[in-house]
């Protein structure tokens, strides 16, 4: 029995920064100590709070160390395992009171608006050991719906609970499973999305990474809804630790006979396989993913016929998120109604959100449908950093489109954000600030779409490179006012000419950027002038003469030679010569330099 | 795994660990007190004794801790019982007496008088 739980984050954030050797120190200090029989060192999943990684909790005190590094840990082990005094500057800052307690986690800004019942046991179990699943119900839903409930029941109950797809389209999980199970057919598959490819986005890797358990029972449950007895977990090659800890998760399970035949002696039989993405964003799209996995190209498919009528290798399948999976064992454990009881009226439950871009608390949050945009940047992200104010923000990565801090205040689910022109996509939020040309991020996404197209079809493959020119001529000071309204006419022709999903969504970023910020393309166009001072052909540096003491650090700083003056005497740029490279502005000690 | 019975079974087992690590909204706290001098003068088997007997019993809202001196270094290993703010005082103490603490007191509710700092210093 140990009496101390030091749970250090294996996440991919904070395993970046370190913190395996932390967990190698930890062992090493706590054997010279001789409290190996006393203290557990486990290694969990994402705590979420990724920018103040790499994390260690440390349980029964709860004491919740940020920014751990090696060095820190022989004082850590000593002072607090050792003898119970906890290191009040290694605490997270919020959560310190006095000397020897913490405050709740759930009582800090970051977590306390959180709701968390996708990520439950990310952070709170080791991810390698199937016992500790086991531990907080694990397969305990697998048990109940074999022993007590029929598929029809396990599908109605899915149904009730209004659980929509957390991939971002948002279909409802439970009809697409009716629709599978209609199908008959003497093979049926299930199949599990992992292919996360959305810029900024993570939180399917995370779960993947912190409880890969819930994915594996969740795809049971599913099976024996629909009547499949084959399962695959599409998963990108680029999440290494995912990869692995799922493997470990099937293996252990195999072993359990949790998955294979006969599971708890119902005759039901059910087993698993991983396929390994190479990485291509439009294997992320639910017919490319499934053509991928039966070794061809992947590429889509048109609908219909739909997967669920004829999918992987032809037969009935069902595709639901990682996300979708984890919320499938807590509907059947806890009831439809219990699920309702969160999030609004036609968006029931949580969203994890992967925050990410100009916010203080980067990391992953989970909150309830209907939780407000402001309450997400402002509360739980910590508002915007060095002073600089909130401008927009990006959700549904390259799909989506962004949010304006005018429509802060919307309750965000998945009709409401489509009502603004944004989407709720997989849940990447990246958070931007005035420093940010929308002009530039629509470019951003458009060069992530035109790379990612799989060029089967003619409007997403001409198409998307087309609409990345005209930006291009846009951000390099020659566009014209008409460029913006062909834009906008190429864009409602890619959206409904586009065989799949990739195509039909990328025009997002240039349409919600267009509806919102009309004013920054304008000023691109008319003023040949970026707002933002980010397209750097619309961008000149300037030496203000006023503020200039002539100390020359500037010009001595300038790698083309373009700035010249003399000692106590106001320099200037030439702007023929400068590559704008902003090396002088970051030098100057009286802010002299300024960008216009 | 062939029947229901054998995974409540594992999860009976694996419980008591993970229990460890939920937000703790223990009722009950018992502090160890861990400094050099009780340390010196035998806390760590006490403090292991507590933890093993209140994980046998299956106390849920009881946290067991450590804390630093308090101050009484001759009444070493110190153990103090903190239940909705009343505080009891162990003092001089070793893994049966412990044993005796969490029968006697956490369970049944009788401070075991003779091992409590007023019965030690008169």
């Amino acid at each position: 029995m140990y009496r101390s739980n030091v749970l250090v984050c294996g996440g991919t954030g904070c395993t970046s920064s370190n913190s395996e050797l932390i967990i190698e120190r930890l062992r090493e200090e706590i054997a010279a100590h001789g409290l190996e029989k006393e203290v557990n060192v486990i290694r969990t999943g994402c705590f979420g709070l990724c920018a103040l990684g790499p994390i260690m909790v440390v349980y029964p005190e709860g004491a919740f160390y940020s920014m751990v590094k090696p060095d820190d840990v022989p004082e850590i082990v000593e002072e607090h395992l050792l003898k119970g005094r906890i290191v009040k500057r290694l605490l997270y800052q919020e959560t310190v009171v006095d000397d020897n307690t913490v405050k709740a986690l759930n009582e800090t800004t970051f977590y306390g608006k959180q709701r968390r019942i996708a990520l439950r046991n990310c952070g709170v179990i080791n991810p390698e050991n199937i016992d500790e699943y086991i531990a907080v119900d694990g397969y305990q839903a697998l048990g109940k719906v074999l022993t007590e409930m029929t598929p029809q029941q396990v599908i109605d109950e899915i149904k009730a609970s209004g659980l929509r797809g957390r991939g971002g389209a948002g279909f409802p999980t439970g009809v697409k499973w009716g629709f599978a199970a209609a199908n008959q057919a003497d093979q049926k598959y299930v199949c599990c999305n992992a292919d996360e490819g959305d810029p900024g986005a993570f939180m399917d890797r995370s779960i993947l990474e912190g409880d890969p358990h819930v994915v594996l029972e969740s795809m049971a449950i599913a099976g024996y809804a629909i009547g499949a007895s084959q399962g695959y977990i599409y998963v990108r090659a680029e999440y290494p630790i995912a990869v692995k800890r799922l493997q470990i998760a099937i293996d252990q399970a195999r072993e359990y006979g949790l998955l294979g035949d006969d599971i708890f002696g119902t005759g039901f039989s059910f087993d698993i396989q991983l396929r390994l993405g190479a990485g291509a964003f439009v294997c992320g799209e639910e017919t490319a993913l499934m053509t991928s996995i039966e070794g061809k190209r992947g590429e889509p498919r048109p609908r219909p016929p739909f997967p669920a009528v004829k999918g992987l290798f032809q037969k009935p399948t069902i595709l639901n998120n990682v996300e979708t999976w984890a919320n499938v064992t807590q509907i059947i454990l806890n009831g439809a109604e219990w699920f309702r009881s969160v999030g609004t009226e036609r968006s029931p439950g949580t969203k994890v959100f992967a925050l990410g871009g100009k916010i203080k608390h980067t990391g992953l949050v989970e909150v309830p449908m209907g939780t407000t945009l402001r309450e997400i940047v402002e509360e739980i992200g910590g508002g915007v950093p060095n002073g600089h104010s909130f401008k927009a923000a990006q959700t549904g990565g390259p799909s989506g489109g962004c949010i304006p801090a005018s429509e802060m205040d919307v309750k965000i689910d998945y009709d409401s954000l489509i009502a603004i022109g944004a989407m709720m996509g997989s849940g990447g939020m990246i958070i931007m600030d005035d420093t940010t040309c929308m002009v530039d991020i629509a470019k951003f996404f458009l060069e992530f779409t035109v790379d990612e197209s799989c060029g089967k079809c003619t409007p997403c493959r001409v198409g998307t490179r087309r609409l990345l020119e005209l930006l291009n001529k846009i951000t390099s000071g020659n566009g014209t006012l008409e460029d913006i309204d062909r834009m906008e006419k190429l864009c409602y022709y890619l959206k409904e000419n586009s065989l799949c999903a990739l195509g039909q969504t990328a025009p997002n970023p240039v349409l919600s950027t267009l509806k919102y910020f009309r004013d920054e393309y304008i000023a691109h166009v008319v003023e040949k002038r970026c707002p933002a001072g980010v397209c750097k052909a619309l961008t000149n540096y300037h030496i203000d003469p006023e503020k200039c003491r002539g100390c020359t650090l500037c010009a001595r700083n300038c790698p083309v030679g373009a700035i010249t003056g003399s000692v106590k005497q106001p320099h200037v740029i030439d702007t023929k010569k400068c590559i704008k490279c902003g090396a002088c502005m970051e030098k100057c000690k009286f802010g002299a330099i300024d960008k216009r | 795994m062939k029947s229901l019975a054998e995974l409540q079974a594992i999860r009976d087992r694996a419980r008591a660990q993970v229990g460890l690590r939920a937000e703790s909204g223990a009722s009950t706290r018992v502090q160890v007190g861990m400094a050099t001098c009780g340390i010196a003068a035998g806390a760590r088997p006490v403090l292991n004794a507590f933890v093993e007997e209140v994980a046998k019993r299956g106390l849920k809202d009881v946290m067991v801790t450590q804390t630093g001196c308090i101050g009484i270094c001759q009444y070493e290993p110190v153990v103090e019982i903190v239940e909705d703010g009343r505080k009891t005082t162990y003092v001089k103490m070793t893994p049966e007496k412990a044993v005796r603490v969490v029968n006697d007191h956490l369970v049944n509710g009788n401070v075991v008088t003779e091992y409590t700092i007023g019965a030690n210093t008169q």
